[in-house]
């Protein structure tokens, strides 16, 4: 891909000016943030503001809904994602994604994750192997499952599956991991290993995640939006910094208001 | 890139899949309708229909005696298989415990399988006998009627059950809770809310006892006469299309599959009828 | 009449239900039992493979009543199960709800309701006479495919519906195109159920008769080719009970009808339960 050479936005992924609609019903007004490269960047915000809608838009998940608009300009490394040039299959590729739900395939540990590398002309059994141990390994998952490589993904407990989706996605070798509320199905324990594993992982991948739950976001990001909704129904974003300075400064009334609980 | 290459394939693969049950359906129609018109021509409509001589060899065309036995196998299946069935649907739905459901659930499914040549040949072997007792030669609209029973009993309890378990369980509590008895409750709001489930099975297997073929062949006689009791042997329409189309040529072969239209026709209209009934009732009670 | 209380009349309207189950599940004992019973004792090896006589005799066994049958259900699952498949496929995962869709969809509903013999009639004008098959498995397993169509789109659709959407999220976010995410995904997890269709559409292929009676011819040799004549198990027994007096013969190809029956519809049952507890599995 060949790079943009304009004015040159620092953002590993960045959005300008994006409005989202469902058909005739605005879900996203205006947003603009770039996102920095290896760092966690959490959206936070109160239900039905648009954050996952926004997530989405980055892997271009939206448009498998009908009747999706988008307009603005969202750009990976430079690049618009949204341009008719644009492989979307490559783009999911780069831009990797971890829902809400586990959703592990019927299939065994071992076919879930060699399953993204298989799609992309990897077939070669030890090179499979390969990606599938240090998939898991960075998963943090490799010493509990090692011997279960052939057991169904779905006999796995919901933190396990989590981590395995995890897995899954990295054995794609993404260049960011966009994580939509990955922990609200999962017991506090699981949660605490999923958020050590964003920690180290952030080292070497780009991270978006989505959150309900304010304290994880204090605890684990870098940068932190907080978006908000309108009274015409559509989400906008409110406030976009340094999540120390988002939780113990912010400049918006709106945002002190949410991350003081008065409301949200 | 190959892979988009086999996506486009892929759809256009599926998608000419799907037109076929569509060309299947518009086919079945033009050459029935196409080999079937020249008869209606010819001998005109109401002739054919309302005609009660059939006799090819002679150049008569008149398929009354046929809509007369088909007809009457139909309503005596019927008589005998609703009643039955309701009462079996209410069984599987209401009354009965767990460990009898689990018996005769498979039980019916099992009815559903039996090919009809089997119950043709149970008919001929055990019925036929016992009717001569009765009088007349076995061969009957009686005999027709049971076997034909025994075929839709199955379509009448699995849709009525399936009616039966859609009422909302607020209004069997409702009833009971003011101090209905289970059987008042089925009656009065169970059976009722049901009643376009029920009406749709009935229609449906109306279709299943006008469309079969080999059992009736086996036991009705297949005169062709117009049946004066239900002793008497009589045709089916369906029978009288198997039994002769080996043979016929010209009008007599057009004369067949005209009665295949007129056959055609009526059950289409018939599942229309029924599909029409089971969404009206769904949405009643949606509504509710 | 004394009115009577509604403690009494609930006593009969019970009383009438449970007759009601009764009688139903008498029928079944007596059709199946009775042919079993009858049928079973002519059951033996050299029944199973000795041909027919054919003819007015009714000598003979089954032989090649039971290579047809094999023959048929052979041939036609190989155009059923790609035809049936693909449309199911088509309309689960790609059509819009367009007209086109809602047409496909009225073909497939009245399809399945039309009688077997009116089938019959179309195999017979257009594979026997105008294609000029003649009598033979091939015209015969293509008005099957014909007859059958509209059961298994309706199962295989429900079994790839039933495939949940996380499992098509999940694939088209790892970067997969739309036919890589359904050959690789969606199919391998409805397997279970593709394969329920397609044993349903077995079953039911067997216990047929009207459409092939007119479509088969009534060769009772053994076939040696597509083009040949055949008779399936049900055709047989129909042949016996009309054409000869061999009743005993009958009774006991009937047996091995029920019995074949009776397996298929077990497999069917076990099948469908693993379907729904893998399904289950997935949360």
């Amino acid at each position: 891909m060949t790079n943009y050479n304009g004015a040159c936005l620092c953002g590993k992924i960045s959005a300008r000016d994006v409005n989202l609609y469902y058909g005739n019903f605005q879900a996203l007004k205006n947003i603009t943030l770039e996102v920095p490269q290896c760092a966690i960047t959490a959206i936070i915000g109160p239900s039905g503001c648009g954050k996952s809608s926004f997530l989405r838009l980055f892997n271009r998940m939206n448009d498998i809904i009908n009747g999706t608009r988008v307009t603005g300009d969202i750009k990976l490394d430079g690049q618009s994602i949204y341009d008719k040039s644009v492989d979307v299959v490559d783009l999911r590729k780069r831009v990797g994604m971890v829902f809400q739900k586990p959703n592990p395939f019927s299939m065994s540990v071992y076919d879930n994750i060699a399953f993204g590398p298989r799609q992309h002309g990897k077939h070669n059994k030890r090179e499979l192997t390969e990606i599938v141990e240090s998939s898991l390994r960075q998963a943090a998952l490799w010493d509990e499952i090692k011997d279960k490589l052939e057991q169904s993904a779905l006999a796995l407990s919901g933190g396990q599956q989590q981590r395995l989706c995890i897995a899954r996605v990295l054995a794609v070798e993404p260049e960011i991991i966009l994580m939509d509320e990955p922990c609200s199905a999962l017991d506090p324990i699981a949660t605490l290993k999923i958020e050590d594993l964003m920690r180290n992982l952030a080292k070497d991948y780009t991270i978006v995640i989505v959150t309900h739950n304010m304290q994880q976001a204090a605890r684990v990001s870098d940068m932190t939006a907080f978006f908000m909704m309108e009274e015409d129904r559509s989400g906008s974003l409110v406030e976009f910094g340094a999540t120390n300075h988002i939780f113990t400064t912010p400049k918006d009334r709106r945002t002190e208001d949410y991350i003081t609980g008065r409301f949200g | 890139m190959s892979r988009y290459l086999t996506d486009k394939l892929a759809r256009y693969t599926v998608f000419t899949s799907a037109t076929v049950s569509f060309l299947i359906l518009l086919a079945i129609a033009i050459f029935i309708f196409k080999d079937g018109l020249p008869a209606f021509k010819e001998i005109g409509f109401i002739d054919f229909i309302f005609g009660t001589v059939w006799r090819p060899g002679q150049e008569q065309y008149g398929i009354l005696t046929m809509i007369v036995g088909s007809t009457v196998v139909t309503i005596w299946s019927l008589l005998l298989a609703i009643p039955l069935g309701i009462a079996c649907a209410i069984l599987l739905a209401e009354v009965a415990p767990f460990k009898v459901r689990q018996v005769l659930r498979p039980a019916v499914e099992l009815l559903v399988g039996i090919p009809s040549v089997v119950y043709g040949l149970v008919g001929l072997v055990l019925l036929v006998p016992a009717i001569r007792e009765i009088g007349g030669n076995g061969f009957s609209v009686l005999a027709a009627s049971i076997v034909l029973m025994a075929m839709v009993l199955p379509t009448i309890i699995s849709i009525t059950e399936d009616s039966i378990r859609a009422v909302p369980t607020s209004y069997k509590e409702g009833a009971l809770a003011l101090g209905a008895t289970h059987w008042q409750t089925i009656r009065q709001v169970l059976l009722p809310t049901a009643r376009s489930g029920i009406v749709a099975s009935i229609v449906l297997g109306m279709g299943r006892a006008v469309g079969e073929t080999m059992a009736m062949i086996m036991v009705i006689g297949n005169s062709i006469v117009f049946p004066k009791s239900i002793l008497d042997p009589a045709r089916t329409l369906t029978g009288n299309i198997a039994v002769e189309i080996s043979y016929a040529t010209g009008i007599h072969e057009s004369a067949l599959f005209a009665t295949g239209i007129v056959l055609f026709v009526f059950i289409v209209l018939l599942n229309g009828i029924a599909v029409i009934t089971l969404k009206r009732g769904n949405l009643g009670q949606n509504v509710a | 009449m004394a009115k009577m209380s509604p403690k009494t009349t609930q006593r009969i309207a019970m009383i009438g239900i449970w007759g009601g189950g009764f009688i139903t599940v008498a029928i079944l004992l007596v059709v199946i039992g009775y042919v079993l019973i009858q049928g079973i004792p002519g059951l033996s090896l050299d029944f199973l493979l000795t041909p027919p006589q054919g003819g007015l005799s009714g000598e003979g066994g089954i032989s090649t009543v039971i290579v047809s049958t094999f023959y048929l259900v052979g041939v036609t699952l190989v155009v059923l199960v790609p035809v049936g498949l693909g449309a199911a496929i088509y309309l689960a995962e790609y059509a819009s709800n367009n007209r086109l869709t809602r047409l496909i969809r009225y073909a497939i509903e009245t399809l399945a309701g039309v009688p077997s013999i009116i089938f019959g009639l179309f195999g017979f004008v257009l594979f026997v006479t105008v294609l000029h098959f003649n009598f033979s498995i091939l015209s015969g397993a293509l008005t099957l495919v014909c007859l059958l169509l509209p059961t298994m789109i309706r199962t295989c659709e429900e079994a790839i519906k039933s495939v949940p959407c996380s499992h098509r999220e999940a694939a088209l976010a790892l970067g997969t195109t739309r036919w890589q995410m359904i050959y690789r995904v969606v199919l391998p997890t409805a397997i279970p159920g593709i394969i329920t269709a397609v044993i349903l559409c077995v079953g039911r292929a067997i216990e047929e008769t009207a459409c092939l009676y007119v479509t088969l011819g009534g060769s009772a040799a053994m076939p040696s080719s597509l083009l040949s004549g055949g008779r399936t198990l049900s055709l047989h027994v129909f042949y016996l009970a009309m054409e000869t007096r061999a009743f005993d013969k009958a009774m006991a190809t009937g047996a091995v009808l029920i019995i074949t029956i009776i397996i298929i519809n077990t497999l069917t049952n076990l099948l469908s339960q693993r379907f729904q507890k893998k399904m289950k599995g997935s949360l």
